[in-house]
């Protein structure tokens, strides 16, 4: 319990993981709160291969960690830009409201 | 030691805090708000295992770039006021089943974390950690040599995002008059000027 090892660090993660896959299914609000959800669980991610990374002291997790980071920069401007545009055809980006494709 | 694992305890409850937040805070600025807080806390506990580059990068790139676009949108789209209806709207069905799923995704994580117990000894790859260097260094050392095509892979990928960003929000407004390239370099003399003769004491009406 006090001596911090790796375990507690992907226990962090996973309850981060979690969090992000619980934001996705229970939200009511508009789109942009799964943008940030999906941003927790990259951020999850980040946590499990850095933690590896130090705790067998290899460098190369933490480049895929700055992989992933370049690939979530990425993915929020493309997200925001689609929601961007789906607002000004729309007017609402509510979830309740996208039903376009009868899912 | 303790002191180290005070300070774990601290930067996790408050990301795990401010995670369980952003998906259940009734205002989506706070939302934003809760996601830069989450991301400063892990960055601070990057910062304090070891990887301190990744850490201010954290910072750098998520909080500076990324919870700020978020922002930007949030405010451009208007939609900070609209309500929150978590456990009371007319259709609760969701929740059991996002229930189930998301419980389900932990308990996998759970098992994961157990059976990682019984590894074997993974520590035999080319690229271990030098003790004598700092961590940026050894970022450098690796990352341009070994991994360099990764590396220009992701800066296609970063300019492939910018271009379709771009793309996507462009639009053609009426009535705003814009710079065209094309239409200054192709004129030529023969359809730009126009040469007349001016009678004496008669002038030329210029705008017909």
């Amino acid at each position: 319990m006090i001596e911090i090892g790796l375990g507690h660090y992907l226990s962090l993660g996973a309850i981060i993981f979690f969090l992000g896959i619980l934001g996705i299914f229970l939200n009511r609000k508009n789109v942009i709160v799964i943008l940030m959800s999906i941003e927790l669980i990259l951020l999850a991610v980040n946590i499990n291969l850095i933690s590896f990374s130090i705790f067998s002291e290899d460098i190369v997790g933490q480049i895929f960690t700055m992989l992933i980071l370049t690939i979530a920069a990425a993915e929020a401007a493309i997200g925001l830009a689609i929601i961007l545009i789906y607002y000004r055809n729309r007017g609402s980006i509510r979830v309740e409201d996208i039903h376009g494709m009868k899912g | 030691m303790i002191i180290h694992s005070i300070f774990f305890y601290f930067f996790s409850i408050i990301a795990i805090f401010s995670s369980l937040m952003v998906i259940t805070s009734r205002n989506t600025i706070n939302s934003v708000f809760f996601l830069i807080l989450d991301f400063i806390s892990v960055g601070c506990l990057f910062i304090m295992v070891g990887a301190e580059f990744l850490g201010m990068i954290i910072l750098i790139v998520y909080v500076g770039a990324v919870a700020v676009l978020f922002l930007f949108v949030v405010m451009m789209l208007n939609v900070a006021e609209q309500k929150n209806s978590w456990f009371t709207g007319k259709e609760t069905k969701h929740i059991h089943s996002g229930l189930i799923v998301g419980n389900l995704v932990l308990l996998e994580l759970l098992v994961v974390v157990g059976g990682w117990k019984y590894k074997d000894d993974l520590m035999s790859s080319s690229t271990l950690i030098l003790s004598n260097t700092s961590n940026t260094h050894q970022l450098g050392l690796v990352m341009y040599t070994d991994y360099v095509l990764y590396f220009q892979i992701a800066g296609i990928i970063l300019l492939l995002s910018m271009i379709g960003a771009i793309l996507l929000t462009f639009r053609e407004r009426e009535g705003v008059k814009r710079q065209s390239y094309i239409k200054q370099i192709s004129r030529n003399p023969a359809s730009a000027v126009e040469l007349k003769d001016v009678e004496s004491n008669k002038g030329v009406k210029i705008d017909d």
